[in-house]
């Protein structure tokens, strides 16, 4: 897929979360929005997926590891076919399929139920894992929070993926800097990211989460790192995209308001708009 | 009395030796390890199929969530360590990474209960039966001997969903051992029939239950003793048929009686058929230091001790000392 297409598939993604939550009445915007490019360059360009398929044994795996951003993940889902787009603004909803955090056993294309912080990494170690012992070609992706650094497992699942020397594992953080309670390194820093995934024996690179370019490059970096796994720290912008959630804490975990979402929902069509003109050249 | 003089096996070795077995049957059993395998006893499987024992480390959360990823890419992970530590440590990733997509991993907890002995009460679980039968979906079997532990191995890996096997460390007589034996999950037995009490009795505690048995005999009290392997799902017509034999249950458990089998059988008897009920196990206190004998005596939990408790019940329905509103 050329960046245009991956912009204007990452903007459907971005309305998706937005429409969800603010359908949903709750969820998390800020870092579904914060990794929308990353969901779009997966599941659109990088992924071995099919929709028709989801089980298909010989798949990509992808594990959200900082599930709360759901409907990040939902949206990608729905816009590349694994269900209905119509079924996201039954989001958290009773008797919806979408819960509130991935459910592998109800959602088609979730490879893994995940939502309490730090677990999802290890579930994905443990699939590259048997990747390696089958002898698959399968890579399995992971994507977590920076905040989600806080979780002691993460490390001892980074000491793990190094030590078996997991190189068809991808792990991604999404360092969009915030957390409910405020900045991570005001809360408790997990800095330096680069220099603790290192020492667990990662090949660790830097993207722009919010530049194609930059994450094909990433991650065809990641793909070409033999015998360790790689780590994608993905600098990105909390809420990106829409101009009052960017970089503001209060929206982790809050849904807009009706005004908000009209606003919400112009500034994205205006995105659409510009990315149309540039397609027009 | 009759001295036990036969063999005695921990069923921690019965677990490492049916790993073995399923390891050659099964190429996608795999068995993971924290650091623990000369304990666990999965360190034969270790040195006949090095390639599929996955050592994780001290690092028992990690573990149980990688035991998850290779479940849903088709493999039979068992997850081995002490009780306290996969149960209790990892219980949250249990919880929410193996119960909830109901992902077919093995957990293989040895050293459960009070007879680790030595070393204590941070490493005697007498929690693990409770936390784990909260988890919806989740099979828990505590089995009572080498022949029940091998089997239960077995009926684990061919069931299809999360299983926690409770394993101990101390060896214990083999009661099952005989030509018509069969295990079946989810189904209780009747070790000893009897008509004046019964006695039903979970893993170590069900060859000490038998013991009991005969010690009450010379009191001329006839008791029933049931072994239930599977805590959860539970053998409920099993239990209710022997309650409503004899009118009077006791349970007996090296466990604490806060939600474990007695609070099990207490459940579905208050549903179905209310008995009075007497729970032995661990009275809602820490373990200690000690020999695993010298424990079960002093937490009155070898058959003397049983033995005394059931006395004291079934007797307290002839002198009334139980009844709470006396006239």
């Amino acid at each position: 897929m050329n960046n245009l297409e991956l912009k204007k598939t990452a903007n459907k993604i971005r309305k998706g979360i937005v429409s969800a939550v603010h359908s949903a009445k709750a969820g998390h915007p800020g870092g579904s929005l914060s990794a929308a490019d990353i969901f779009t360059y997966l599941y659109f360009e990088k992924m071995k997926i099919d929709p028709a398929n989801p089980r298909m044994e010989e798949r990509d795996r992808f594990v959200l590891s900082k599930g709360h951003t759901a409907p990040g993940l939902y949206a990608a889902l729905a816009y590349r076919g694994f269900f209905p787009v119509e079924d996201l603004a039954t989001l958290r909803r009773l008797g919806s399929y979408l819960q509130g955090h991935p459910c592998m056993n109800h959602i088609p294309g979730v490879d893994m139920s995940s939502g309490s912080l730090g677990q999802g990494i290890s579930a994905a170690a443990g699939m590259a894992l048997a990747g390696k012992m089958d002898g698959k070609g399968y890579r399995v992706y992971t994507l977590l929070g920076d905040g989600e650094l806080q979780e002691g497992q993460v490390w001892e699942a980074a000491m793990f993926a190094g030590h078996y020397k997991l190189d068809n594992l991808v792990v991604i953080v999404d360092n969009n800097g915030l957390q409910i309670d405020g900045p991570i390194e005001d809360v408790c820093s997990p800095y330096p990211i680069d220099k603790k995934f290192e020492a667990f024996q990662f090949h660790v690179i830097h993207a722009d989460a919010h530049d194609f370019d930059s994450l094909r490059e990433a991650f065809r970096e990641a793909e070409n790192t033999r015998e360790m796994p790689a780590a994608v720290i993905a600098h990105s912008i909390k809420g990106k995209g829409i101009s009052f959630m960017e970089g503001d804490a209060g929206w982790h975990g809050k849904a807009p308001d009706d005004m908000q979402y009209e606003t919400a929902m112009a500034e994205l069509e205006k995105i659409d708009e510009e990315l149309a003109r540039e397609e027009a050249g | 009395m009759k001295e036990n003089t036969g063999k005695k096996i921990a069923t921690r070795e019965s677990y490492g030796n049916a790993l073995i077995e399923l390891g050659a049957a099964n190429k996608d059993v795999v068995v993971l390890d924290a650091d623990l395998s000369s304990a666990t006893k999965t360190d034969s499987f270790k040195k006949r199929y090095p390639q599929r024992h996955i050592d994780c480390g001290i690092a028992e959360s990690n573990m149980m969530g990688v035991a998850a990823g290779l479940a849903a890419a088709g493999k039979i992970p068992f997850a081995s360590s002490f009780a306290m530590f996969a149960a209790g440590r990892a219980f949250e990733q249990i919880r929410n990474s193996v119960g909830y997509p109901h992902l077919n991993v093995k957990i293989g907890a040895t050293h459960a209960g009070i007879t680790v002995g030595e070393d204590g009460a941070t490493h005697q679980c007498n929690e693990d039966i409770a936390l784990m039968r909260t988890i919806p979906g989740m099979v828990v079997m505590c089995p009572a001997d080498d022949v029940e532990a091998k089997a239960a191995v077995k009926a684990a890996a061919e069931y299809e969903g999360p299983v926690y096997l409770r394993f101990g460390r101390s060896p214990c007589p083999v009661i099952n051992d005989r030509p018509d034996y069969k295990f079946e999950m989810g189904k209780g037995s009747v070790v000893k029939e009897g008509s004046d009490v019964s006695i039903i009795a979970t893993g170590i505690c069900v060859a000490n239950a038998l013991e009991a048995a005969e010690l009450l005999q010379r009191d001329g009290i006839c008791a029933e003793v049931i072994n239930i392997c599977t805590i959860k799902p539970l053998d409920e017509a099993l239990i209710l048929s022997s309650a409503r034999k004899t009118g009077k249950v006791v349970t007996v458990e090296e466990h604490s009686v806060i939600g474990g089998l007695g609070s099990a059988v207490g459940d579905v008897l208050n549903r179905v058929y209310p008995a009075p009920v007497r729970k032995i196990g661990i009275q809602d206190v820490f373990g200690e230091s000690g020999f695993a004998q010298a424990l079960l005596e002093k937490y009155k939990l070898d058959g003397k001790g049983i033995a005394e408790q059931v006395k004291e019940f079934s007797e307290s329905f002839t002198t009334g000392k139980e009844q709470l509103c006396q006239e």
